[in-house]
C-alpha cells in the first residue's frame, strides 16, 4: 500500500507539470501583446509596462518564465494580479464558498440517488423502476445551465421561494437549490450505479447464504447487500467531489455565487492571466489528489482489492 | 451529417462479414442487432434522430422563414399563428431559429464524437497493443489532458484563440469548438480502447495469428480492431449527446458558437438576460436541446445493452 501510494504520488508530478505548462503556455505564450486593452483606450505607460514585465518575468523565454512561476508556486506564492491584489487572497475568499457548494451538491445527490437506486434495485422491474429509469435519462439529458435558469426563474423570480442571486456569505439553505442543480447529473448516475450494483449482488452467493442462515431481511439488505453494493457508489462520490470543486463554473454563473468558478471566468474575461494560471494549478492539484484518495479508499472499503 | 448513428450503421455493415467469419449462428454484431431490434427505446430514439437529421439537412421542409430576419417592432411577441413559438428580443422567429439551430449543433456533436473516437482509438490501440514504453508515454499524455476539467479547459483554450467579444467566422468557430472538445475528451476514448486492446492482445486467437507469422498491422486490423470496436462505438453514441450539451454550455458562456451562427446554445445564451419578459425564447431552444441530447443518450443506452456482453 505504501509503495503504491508513493508510485501514484510520483506519477502525479508529470501530470501536474504538463497540465500547468499547457495552461501557462495558452494564457501567456500565445498572446502577442499581454498589455492589449489593459490601460483603457491608451497605450500603457512605459513605467507600467516595465513594472509588469519585471513582475511576470516577461523578458525571459517562456520556459524560464514558467519555471520561475512554478518555483514561487511551490513556496505557496500564487503571484499577484495586474492590479496588485494577491491571487491567494482572492482564492482564500472564494474557495470556501465553492467547497460548501460542492459538499451540498454531493450530499443531495448521495441521499436522493442512493434512495432511488435502492428503491428500484430491491423491487426489480415494475412501474417504479421504469419511472426512475426515465427520470435518470431526463436528468442526464438536461444541461446544468438549463435546469439552473429554469429553477432560478420559477422558484426565484416567480414564486419567490429562493433568492435568484445568492448573497456573499451564503448559508447551507441558500445553497440548497444551486447544489441540487449542480448535483442533478451525478444524482442520475448514482441512482443507476446503485441499482445495477444491487441487482448484481442480489444473486450473489453471500446473500443466498445470509438468507439461508435465517437472517431477517432487514439485516440481509442493510448489512450484506448494501455494504457491498455501495463500494462503487462511494468511489463515484469521491471522484465527483473532486470534479465538482473545479466544475461549478456554470452553476456559479447562473446563481451569481462568488466562488472559484466565477473568479476564474472573470479572470479570463479580463485577461488577468496570473489569476487564471493560479486557480487552474490549484484545481488540478485538488482533482488529482481527490482521485488518488478515492483509489486508496477503494482498497480500504473492499478488502478483496490489494495494491502491490 | 448523414451518419447520425455510427454504432447502428457499423452494426448493420459489419453484420454479414462477422457471420461468415464466426462459426456460431451470429457474431457479436448480429446478436446485438437482434437484441436492439426488440427494444422500444431504440426505435423511439432512432425516430427522434431521423427527425433531427431532417431538420439539420433540409430546414426548408419545416420553415420558410429566415432565422436571421429581425423585426424590432415585434420584439418579444407571444406565440401566434404568424410565429408559432413567438419572437425573441430582436423580433426574430423562434421557431425558424430553433429549426435552423439543429444543423450547427449536430455538426459539432458529430465531428466532435468522430474526432474523439478516431484520436482516442488510435492512441488506445497503440498503447494497448505495443504496451511497454509507448503505453507509458501515451497514458501519461492522456492523464495530462484528462487532468484539465472540461469547462475550465474549454474556457482557457477558446478565449486564448478568440479574444472575448471578437467577431469570428462561422467555419472558424465551429472548427475551434470541435477541436477543443476533441482535445479535452480523447483520453476517455483512449482509456476504453486501451483496456479493450490489452484484453484482446492476450486472447488465444491473437497468439495463434502471431504464431502463424502475421505482422503487427494484420493482427491489429484483422483481429484486434474488430473485437475492440464495440465499446468505443457505444461510447461515441452516448458522447454524441453529451457533446451536444457541451457545445451548448460553451455557447452559453459566450465562448463557443456565437451570433451569426444559429444554434440552440446561442439562443439560450441570448435568452438568459430576459427570461422574465420573454420566457418562450428560453423554453423552446432548451426543449429542442434536451430532446436531442435525450435521443442520443437513449440510443447509446440501448446500443450498450445490446452490444456489451457483460451487461446481459
Amino acid at each position: 500500500m505504501g509503495r503504491y501510494t508513493l508510485r501514484r504520488l510520483l506519477q502525479l508530478v508529470p501530470v501536474f507539470l504538463g497540465t500547468t505548462f499547457i495552461v501557462y503556455f495558452l494564457v501567456w505564450g500565445l498572446s502577442d501583446d499581454p498589455f492589449a486593452g489593459k490601460c483603457g483606450q491608451r497605450a500603457c505607460s512605459a513605467s507600467y509596462v516595465a513594472e509588469m514585465t519585471q513582475r511576470y518575468n516577461l523578458d525571459d523565454p517562456l520556459i524560464v518564465q514558467y519555471l520561475k512561476y512554478l518555483g514561487s508556486l511551490l513556496t505557496g506564492d500564487f503571484g499577484q494580479t495586474f492590479s496588485g491584489t494577491e491571487v491567494s487572497t482572492l482564492i482564500a475568499n472564494a474557495y470556501p464558498i465553492t467547497i460548501k457548494l460542492a459538499l451540498v451538491a454531493v450530499a443531495i445527490e448521495a441521499v436522493i440517488g442512493i434512495a432511488a437506486g435502492v428503491l428500484t434495485g430491491l423491487r426489480g422491474r415494475g412501474f417504479v423502476d421504469n419511472l426512475v429509469l426515465v427520470s435518470t435519462l431526463v436528468l442526464i439529458a438536461l444541461p446544468v445551465f438549463v435546469t439552473g435558469l429554469v429553477l432560478r426563474q420559477v422558484l426565484g423570480v416567480e414564486l419567490g421561494w429562493i433568492r435568484p442571486s445568492v448573497p456573499n456569505n451564503p448559508t447551507i439553505g441558500q445553497l440548497f437549490i444551486p447544489g441540487l442543480v449542480l448535483g442533478s447529473l451525478s444524482m442520475a448516475y448514482i441512482a443507476r450505479l446503485t441499482r445495477t450494483s444491487l441487482v448484481e449482488n442480489k444473486r450473489a452467493d453471500f446473500v443466498r447464504t445470509a438468507v439461508a442462515k435465517g437472517l431477517p431481511r432487514r439485516r440481509v439488505v442493510g448489512v450484506h447487500m448494501l455494504r457491498n453494493s455501495l463500494i462503487p457508489v462511494v468511489t463515484f462520490l469521491g471522484y465527483d467531489i473532486g470534479a465538482l470543486m473545479g466544475g461549478a463554473i456554470l452553476t456559479e454563473g447562473v446563481f451569481n455565487i462568488r466562488g472559484i468558478g466565477g473568479l476564474v471566468f472573470r479572470g479570463i474575461q479580463q485577461q488577468d492571466t496570473a489569476t487564471v494560471v493560479g486557480i487552474v494549478a490549484l484545481l488540478v492539484i485538488v482533482f488529482l489528489l481527490a482521485n488518488l484518495i478515492v483509489d486508496l479508499l477503494y482498497a480500504v472499503l473492499d478488502p478483496r482489492i490489494r495494491y502491490d | 451529417m448523414t451518419d447520425a448513428a455510427p454504432a447502428v450503421r457499423a452494426a448493420g455493415a459489419a453484420e454479414p462479414e462477422e457471420v461468415e467469419g464466426v462459426e456460431a449462428v451470429g457474431g457479436l454484431w448480429a446478436d446485438g442487432w437482434a437484441q436492439l431490434r426488440r427494444r422500444p427505446l431504440f426505435w423511439v430514439s432512432s425516430a427522434l434522430i431521423v427527425v433531427l437529421l431532417l431538420m439539420a439537412l433540409f430546414p426548408s421542409l419545416f420553415t420558410s422563414v429566415d432565422p436571421r430576419a429581425a423585426d424590432l417592432s415585434l420584439s418579444g411577441a407571444d406565440p401566434s399563428p404568424d410565429a408559432i413559438f413567438g419572437r425573441d428580443l430582436q423580433g426574430r422567429d423562434i421557431y425558424a431559429r430553433a429549426i435552423h439551430g439543429a444543423a450547427p449543433t449536430l455538426t459539432v456533436g458529430l465531428l466532435a464524437s468522430l474526432g474523439t473516437v478516431v484520436v482516442g482509438a488510435i492512441a488506445g490501440l497503440v498503447a494497448g497493443f505495443r504496451s511497454g514504453w509507448s503505453d507509458g508515454l501515451i497514458s501519461r499524455i492522456a492523464e495530462i489532458f484528462a487532468g484539465l476539467p472540461f469547462i475550465l479547459g474549454g474556457i482557457v483554450i477558446l478565449t486564448t484563440f478568440n479574444r472575448p467579444g471578437q467577431i469570428v467566422g462561422e467555419v472558424r468557430i465551429v472548427t475551434q469548438v470541435v477541436l477543443t472538445i476533441v482535445v479535452l475528451s480523447w483520453p476517455l476514448a483512449m482509456r476504453i480502447m486501451r483496456a479493450a486492446a490489452l484484453e484482446a492482445t492476450q486472447q488465444d486467437y491473437v497468439k495463434a495469428a502471431r504464431a502463424l507469422g502475421a505482422g503487427p498491422w494484420r493482427i491489429v486490423t484483422r483481429h484486434i480492431l474488430p473485437n475492440t470496436l464495440a465499446p468505443v462505438l457505444v461510447f461515441a453514441t452516448i458522447q454524441f449527446g453529451v457533446f451536444i450539451g457541451a457545445e451548448a454550455a460553451l455557447s452559453f458562456l459566450g465562448i463557443g458558437l456565437r451570433d451569426p451562427v444559429v444554434s440552440w446554445g446561442v439562443m439560450i445564451s441570448e435568452a438568459q438576460e430576459r427570461v422574465a419578459d420573454i420566457p418562450q425564447s428560453l423554453f423552446f431552444p432548451a426543449a429542442f436541446l434536451v430532446v436531442a441530447v435525450l435521443a442520443f443518450v437513449m440510443l447509446g443506452d440501448a446500443v450498450r445493452d445490446a452490444f456489451d456482453p457483460r451487461g446481459r
